[in-house]
Order: C-alpha cells, then sequence, then structure tokens
C-alpha cells in the first residue's frame, strides 16, 4: 500500500482550496464573509493555504451588527491586520438609519434578519460577484440542498427549484450582469471536522470558545449573555456561571454552554458527547420557526 | 479514516429515506433536539414512536406539496469513516438528479423491495450507474420483514440482479438483505436472517476498499490559478495553482504542457506554500516550472511520457438537464475542469433508452433526462482521456451560453 493517501481532513482541505482557487479565477470581485466564529475563521486559513506564498486575492468583509461579542471584533482585527488583508465593515446600525429600517423588538432583538440589507448594500457598493461564507450542509435542512456555487438573482434570493446541477468537482460561475453567486468551501464540512482541523492546524480562536466565567440570563433553558442589547427585566433569572460558546453569532441570539473546557481537546470530546445539534444548542433565532432558514435564504440571507 | 461519499438508489417506495434515516440514527448521529422535532412531525405512529423518513424531508415547500426538489447532501460518521450521501429523489427528473449526485460517489446502494424484485427501476439506476461508473455496488434488498425473510426471496433477487450486473458490464457488486424499518443487518447481524453469511450494511459501508479508486498512475494536472505574488521577495515566483486530477508528480519530472505541446521540467512542488517532493491525487498543489513558458488557466501539465488525448472533434454522451432542449447545430460552453471554451453539437448519433439501453434514433430535439451520443467540435483543442479510463479527467459540462445554466453533464468517450 502506497503512502499516497489522504486522511478525511486532507481530503476536505483539499477541495476546499480547490474551490477558493476556482472562485478568485472565475469572478472578477470575491468577497470573504468574515464573522469572527470558528467556520469563518477556518475559511480564512484555507484561503491563505489556497493563495500562499501571496496574500488572498480578495477582502474580507464584515457585516457588522452592532452586537458582536467584542472579544470576536478584537479577534478580527488583529487577524486581518497579522495576514495583510484587506478587511471592509458595513455597520446594520448604519443601514437601519439610512433607510429607516425597523429594528426588531422583544427580549432579544435580533438583527438577523436585518444584515440582509446591509449585505445586500455592500455587495452592491464593491459590486461584488461572489461572496464566499463558511456554511456547512450539516447544519441545517435548506443548506443540505444548496450547491457549492449558489446562484441569486438580483434580489439576493435563492430560488431552490431553480438551481444548477452541480457534478464532479465542475463548478459553473457564470452569472448574467446584476447577479451574484454565494460560495461555500466548507460546505462538505461537518461540525467536528472543523473542530479537529482547528485543533489539527492549531488555529487561534477567539476566547469566547473557551471556558471563561460571564453574567447570564436565563430564558427558557437556554444561557444568554447579559449585555446592552437584551431587555432587562425584573423578573430575569441572573446567574453567574462558566460557560464557552459553541457558535459566536449576535449576543442576543447566541446561546452559551456550561462548560469547563479550556483546551481544544476538551472542547472536542465535549462536543463529541453532545447530544444537541449546533444549532439546537445555540442558535435562539432558528427555534422561531421550523422553516426559518429557508425563508431568510429565500430572502438573501447567507 | 477517510471519505465515502455514496449514493442511494430506490424508487419512491422502496425505503430510501427510512433507510438514510435508519444509518443516520442507528450510527448515532441523530440528536436530541432532532429527534423531538421528529416526534414532533410524526403522524404515522404505526411507523414505530419516530418516522425516520422524515429526518431526510427536505424544504418546507416540498413538505407542502410531498415532493422532493432535488439532491440533498447528508453526513454521517463513525470511527472508521466519514459518509457523504447524496440523496437524490425517486421519481421527476430522476435522471438528472440521480447522475448529479452520482458524479461524485464512489459507491452506490441499489434499493430492491423484496416484495417486487428486481424491476424496471432497478435496471435503470444499474444503467445509470454503469455508465457513470461508479466502482462499488451494494444492492440491499430491502423489507425483508413482509417476505418473511425468506432466503428463497432473496437468492432468487439476487440471481435476477446478477444477470442484469453482468449485462452492464457492473463489477464489484455485493448483496445484503435488510430491513430499514426493523434495523435488520443495518449496524449488526439481523438475528432473523441467520442464513445471511455477509456482513450487515454499515460494515459494509465501513469495510469497502475505495483507495484504489484513485488513478495514481497517469499524471494529470490543469491549471486553475496562477500565482503571482509580485512582492519584494517573491519578485519572479510563478506558481501554477491547481488539483492533482490523478497520478503522481515529483520534482525534476519531464512535463509537457498541453495543449501547447511545449516541454519543461518541474522545478518545484508546493503545497499550501510548503515545498514538498512529491504531489498526488486529489491534493490542491503548486507546480512551479525549469521554463518560463506562457501558461494560463485550463492548461493541463502532464508527464511527458504519458500523454492524454488532445483533440477538438470528439465524441461524447451527453445527459441532458435542461427543460430547453438541444437540437444540432447548437453552441453552448464546454467546462472540463477549469478549462472553458465553446463548443457545437455537431451530430446527434442516438438516444440510448435508460431503461433497457437500447440506441434509438433522435427525430429532432433531445429533451430533459434522455442520454444521446454525440459529436462535438470546440474552439480549441480539448486535453482529455475517456471516461472509462479517468473518471476525473473525462468529464465536462455544457453551459447555456445565454442562461448560463448548466445543461448537460459531458461524458467522454
Amino acid at each position: 500500500m502506497s503512502n499516497h493517501h489522504l486522511n478525511y481532513l486532507e481530503q476536505l482541505e483539499a477541495e476546499s482550496i480547490h474551490i477558493f482557487r476556482e472562485i478568485a479565477a472565475q469572478f472578477e470581485r470575491p468577497a470573504l464573509l468574515f464573522s469572527g466564529g470558528k467556520d469563518s475563521i477556518t475559511l480564512v486559513h484555507l484561503a491563505r493555504k489556497a493563495f500562499a506564498p501571496g496574500k488572498i486575492p480578495f477582502p474580507l468583509v464584515h457585516i457588522d451588527t452592532g452586537h458582536n461579542f467584542q472579544e470576536a471584533l478584537d479577534y478580527r482585527d488583529a487577524m486581518a491586520a497579522s495576514i495583510h488583508a484587506d478587511l471592509i465593515v458595513r455597520k446594520v446600525e448604519d443601514t437601519i438609519k439610512a433607510k429607516s429600517l425597523t429594528e426588531a423588538k422583544g427580549k432579544f432583538p435580533s438583527r438577523n434578519w436585518l444584515q440582509t440589507y446591509t449585505l445586500l448594500d455592500t455587495i452592491e457598493e464593491f459590486k461584488f460577484d461572489a461572496c464566499i461564507g463558511g456554511a456547512r450542509r450539516d447544519e441545517e435542512k435548506a443548506r443540505a440542498k444548496e450547491r457549492i456555487f449558489s446562484v441569486r438573482d438580483d434580489f439576493g434570493q435563492w430560488n431552490p427549484k431553480l438551481q444548477r446541477p452541480e457534478l464532479w468537482n465542475t463548478y459553473n460561475g457564470r452569472i448574467n450582469k446584476g447577479e451574484n453567486v454565494r460560495v461555500f468551501p466548507i460546505s462538505n464540512w461537518t461540525e467536528l471536522d472543523i473542530w479537529n482541523y482547528i485543533k489539527h492546524e492549531n488555529i487561534t480562536l477567539p476566547s469566547i470558545y473557551f471556558s471563561h466565567e460571564r453574567e447570564l440570563i436565563v430564558h427558557e433553558g437556554q444561557l444568554v449573555a447579559l449585555s446592552d442589547f437584551v431587555l432587562r427585566e425584573s423578573t430575569d433569572v441572573i446567574v453567574t456561571k462558566r460557560i464557552r460558546y459553541r457558535t459566536v453569532g449576535d449576543m442576543t441570539c447566541t446561546a452559551a454552554v456550561e462548560s469547563n473546557a479550556v483546551t481544544l481537546d476538551q472542547v472536542i470530546s465535549e462536543i463529541t458527547a453532545a447530544k444537541i445539534s449546533e444549532r439546537g444548542e445555540t442558535r435562539i433565532d432558528d427555534r422561531v420557526t421550523e422553516a426559518a432558514m429557508e425563508d431568510r435564504k429565500k430572502n438573501g440571507y447567507f | 479514516m477517510d471519505i465515502l461519499r455514496f449514493i442511494t438508489a430506490g424508487s419512491v417506495d422502496d425505503g430510501k429515506s427510512t433507510l438514510i434515516g435508519r444509518l443516520l440514527y442507528d450510527s448515532k448521529n441523530i440528536l436530541i433536539d432532532q429527534l423531538e422535532q421528529l416526534e414532533k412531525q410524526t403522524k404515522n405512529k404505526e411507523a414505530g414512536p419516530i418516522d425516520l423518513a422524515l429526518l431526510t424531508d427536505g424544504l418546507r415547500a416540498e413538505r407542502e406539496q410531498g415532493i422532493t426538489i432535488d439532491v440533498a447532501y447528508r453526513y454521517f460518521s463513525t470511527p472508521k469513516r466519514k459518509f457523504i450521501i447524496a440523496d437524490a429523489p425517486g421519481h421527476v427528473q430522476y435522471t438528472r438528479n440521480m447522475i448529479t449526485g452520482a458524479s461524485n460517489a464512489s459507491l452506490i446502494i441499489v434499493l430492491v423491495d423484496a416484495r417486487q424484485g428486481v424491476v424496471e427501476q432497478t435496471r435503470r439506476h444499474s444503467i445509470i450507474a454503469s455508465l457513470l461508473k461508479i466502482p462499488h455496488v451494494v444492492v440491499a434488498i430491502n423489507k425483508m420483514d413482509l417476505v418473511d425473510f425468506s432466503e428463497e426471496v432473496y437468492t432468487k433477487i439476487v440471481a435476477d440482479y446478477a444477470s442484469v450486473a453482468a449485462q452492464l458490464g457492473l463489477k464489484d457488486i455485493t448483496y445484503v438483505p435488510i430491513s430499514a424499518l426493523q434495523g435488520d443487518n443495518i449496524v449488526d447481524p439481523s438475528t432473523k436472517m441467520d442464513w445471511y453469511a455477509g456482513k450487515p450494511l454499515l460494515q459494509l459501508l465501513e469495510e469497502v476498499s475505495i483507495d484504489e479508486d484513485i488513478n495514481l498512475t497517469d499524471p494529470r494536472f490543469q491549471v486553475q490559478f496562477v500565482l503571482r505574488p509580485q512582492t519584494d521577495e517573491l519578485h519572479d515566483y510563478r506558481g501554477y495553482a491547481g488539483k492533482v486530477i490523478s497520478g503522481v508528480y515529483r520534482k525534476g519530472d519531464a512535463v509537457t504542457i498541453l495543449p501547447a505541446g511545449i516541454e519543461t521540467r518541474i522545478s518545484k512542488l508546493e503545497i499550501a506554500g510548503e515545498e514538498v517532493s512529491e504531489i498526488f491525487a486529489p491534493q490542491s498543489a503548486t507546480i512551479l516550472l525549469a521554463d518560463d513558458i506562457d501558461i494560463s488557466r485550463g492548461d493541463s501539465i502532464v508527464n511527458s511520457k504519458n500523454l492524454p488525448t488532445t483533440r477538438n472533434e470528439l465524441d461524447v454522451l451527453l445527459c441532458w438537464m435542461d427543460e430547453k432542449t438541444l437540437q444540432s447545430g447548437n453552441k453552448y460552453y464546454i467546462q472540463h475542469n477549469s478549462q472553458l471554451q465553446r463548443a457545437v453539437v455537431k451530430e446527434i448519433f442516438y438516444r440510448i433508452d435508460v431503461n433497457t439501453l437500447e440506441h434509438q434514433p433522435v427525430e429532432g430535439q433531445v429533451k430533459l433526462n434522455e442520454v444521446v451520443k454525440a459529436k462535438l467540435k470546440t474552439s480549441s483543442q480539448l486535453v482529455y482521456d475517456s471516461y472509462e479510463k479517468l473518471r476525473a479527467n473525462g468529464s465536462a459540462i455544457l453551459i447555456d451560453e445565454t442562461s448560463n445554466s448548466t445543461v448537460a453533464a459531458v461524458l467522454f468517450v
């Protein structure tokens, strides 16, 4: 038996690098959507490998909801500086003001829906023809059916019935004026693949992924960080616990997991043992309706 | 640990969704919140506490109409392997979806309903598997619980299928009697079928040897992207980034650039910016060459002792995938890996009936889900191998110039 054999992480990495190079070659103005979460951090790592020894030939774009964890923002700025990447930040706050959008109400007002407006404006502003995202097909039903190269119309909408067949490793990125493509280079990775890769590659993550002490509101069994962005009520149950985050989104819609895991190994062993899916455990917004993701994608969401 | 990509083929009532649900469930890849949601949705309580078929249920649009739109991808893993399932629906547009799902698959599970035996659908799925050269076939004879776990029924179906497989030239075939609904022979050997000496399905999937499916003998590499950092310290750096389609490349190898036909040597090989002594399929790598040659995206770098075919008129099989029909004389883009050029369909020889493999004359247009043999003429030289010889370098897609849709799968003859 030869030593010409790739293990599963090497195979996934090779596929993702291939996709990144297709993006750079097929599009004039791609952009990598960067959130500071582990999936987009993995994306940046893969993009660096795809274009080494050169730098990543497209900017990182952060759609800042204004509800981010400070640790994620600090990480974003430090990382962009260290790899000499162009970083573009556009704020949902500015879109809300400029377009007189109405903010969601309620205890945990989510800007998840509104960030689609900022994203579409940013695409328009910079004439991006491809936006690279860190979505994975194992996350959710609507994702399982989306292509790696996913064409959106000029309203940014996804039409699940009009997808192009995607065969072999041949990616058709041809589009008409006004259309753009969302590309998902880590479509075939699972959550555990990402964690194992982060460990294998020794990738640094924002500190909130590891156990730390935090003040939290207990809401319907979920732990939500106390912040200026959530509506405090006198009936709130506030606790202080050692927690970590499994996904990093907005402070208003990401729930924490009780944990003492301070190393990657400990995090991975907790996740391997966990009996609840990533979205079920940590995304408050998906619980609103069962088809929440399908609806948001059709409207231009990532 | 490696990755097995497989496709499941079955018609509407063969229990395909239940089988996939069972694999996910029994391999402990379903989590509590997903189960709770399933319990909420399970209406058919007779099928057990939860309806495993719902696990693979897709979009709301599909649930409302009770249909499946498209190929969905499912993921699960065991300590031995990571699995990627291409789940293609079993009815309308089946050929198109199945070809899409089959294009990346190393293995196909052909589901046969034990009560029905080998039917027209089974033949069709197997014909597509043979056209697409899926290396491994597992025939899962399902619903054994409904035929009293009868060895006789099983043996007859195996014999019937073996004659179909022989006609089609399918090679590595394994048979397993299962009940997806009750979990027999899925993860553990069934206690109700002692007469079956083989392995349960999951073990078959874990142990099938797929290393030799990757061709390591014919070096093929297509340039995806030219890396030119143009910084002070990398002023003269010119790297050809691409995927090793097949074979192995070593530093110092004499290589030929096609279609230009220029010979040179490999001066350096890199993976992710780090120098390596050799690269092999399916790695993403970068090749640096000894001579300064004009090379761009889509050009092939191959070993000078092992050349692929270089032509601009060639015979192909076309699997038509678009509502818009094809006629002789139509022009398209052809994308072969990263190489894009124009092509015209010069002649359509015959249609292949995917139910019988018969050749039929084509009068007029080629419609969605039809497979034809045709002659293509391309605007410049195409550098390729036959699909039969080398799947990864023997396939392409046709793209409509106006809609930009992918309209056909192309297999080079």
